[in-house]
């Protein structure tokens, strides 16, 4: 088993607020964050997918492929977007690094066809990243 | 749905590495400049590693604020801009990069009851890093 990871960048604004909180609750919970006006990120994108390597093309994934899945996926939709406003997932969902790493899972790991998604790294900051490896609970 | 939760701190401390159990040239032998009974310092980084279910309401594993509080509270403030050697765990105990991940893991394990610790990361230079996670296994 070998594992791949590709590295990606997206610039991206959102806010914390959940409709069913009071405006004191929403205030207390998330803090700054809950500027309705939103705020930004340079996030940074890692995705690792494993499997066996190809004995023909040497290739664990197919690089080109997966690059054309992220750029199609994630950047397209999410590079230069208000997360709140332009994402569907989060219309309903609060845009954290937690569900940020779950959106982008969800949104690849039907797509890839040779390699299985082993883990969504996504750093909102340098200081500050979260993994998703598909668990349920 | 489950995920992990990664943060990055700083603190900057010095130490010597030296063991009472060992004759001088011992010391010296094993911990080489590391030994120098003056001390030396490091800036350190630290990674601290928490699990659990996102919570529906908020998105988040635990609340930053209260992740980044402990941390400040329990571990930057007791470390950050001071001699290693000088602090009770120490006394008994060589201040190595490894020693002082067991502590700091042991340190959130005992009060964080936020979410799930998984790990305790720290780099003692650029070049140098260790990882601790007790019984929990370390996924990359």
């Amino acid at each position: 088993m070998v594992y791949l990871t590709r590295k990606a960048e997206f610039s991206a604004s959102h806010y914390y607020h959940n409709p069913d909180f009071t405006p004191e609750e929403n205030r207390r919970v998330f803090g700054k964050c809950n500027n309705p006006n939103g705020h930004g990120h340079n996030y940074t994108l890692e995705v690792t997918v494993k499997g066996e390597v190809d004995p023909r093309s040497g290739f664990v994934v197919d690089l080109k492929q997966l690059k054309d899945i992220m750029h199609r996926e994630v950047l397209d939709a999410m590079d230069h977007r208000f997360l709140n406003k332009e994402v569907p997932e989060f219309l309903t969902k609060v845009p954290t690094t937690e569900n940020l790493a779950i959106a982008i899972w969800q949104r690849l790991e039907s797509k890839l066809q040779q390699a299985h998604l082993h883990r969504v790294r996504v750093y909102e900051t340098p200081d500050l990243f979260v993994d998703f490896y598909g668990e349920k609970e | 749905m489950k995920a992990h939760l990664t943060r990055r701190y700083r603190f900057s401390a010095s130490h010597r590495l030296h063991s009472a159990d060992m004759s001088t040239e011992e010391n010296r032998a094993t911990y080489g400049k590391c030994n120098n009974p003056h001390g030396h310092g490091h800036n350190y980084t630290l990674e601290v590693t928490v699990s659990g279910p996102v919570d529906a309401k908020t998105g988040m594993v635990c609340n930053l604020v209260d992740l980044d509080g402990y941390v400040e509270r329990e571990v930057l403030s007791r470390y950050d801009l001071e001699n290693l050697n000088t602090l009770k765990e120490f006394a008994q105990t060589v201040p190595t990069t490894e020693n002082l991940c067991i502590e700091i893991f042991e340190i959130l394990q005992r009060g964080f009851q936020k979410a799930h610790l998984e790990r305790v990361r720290l780099e003692e230079t650029m070049m140098n890093s260790f990882e601790y996670a007790a019984g929990n296994e370390l996924r990359y």
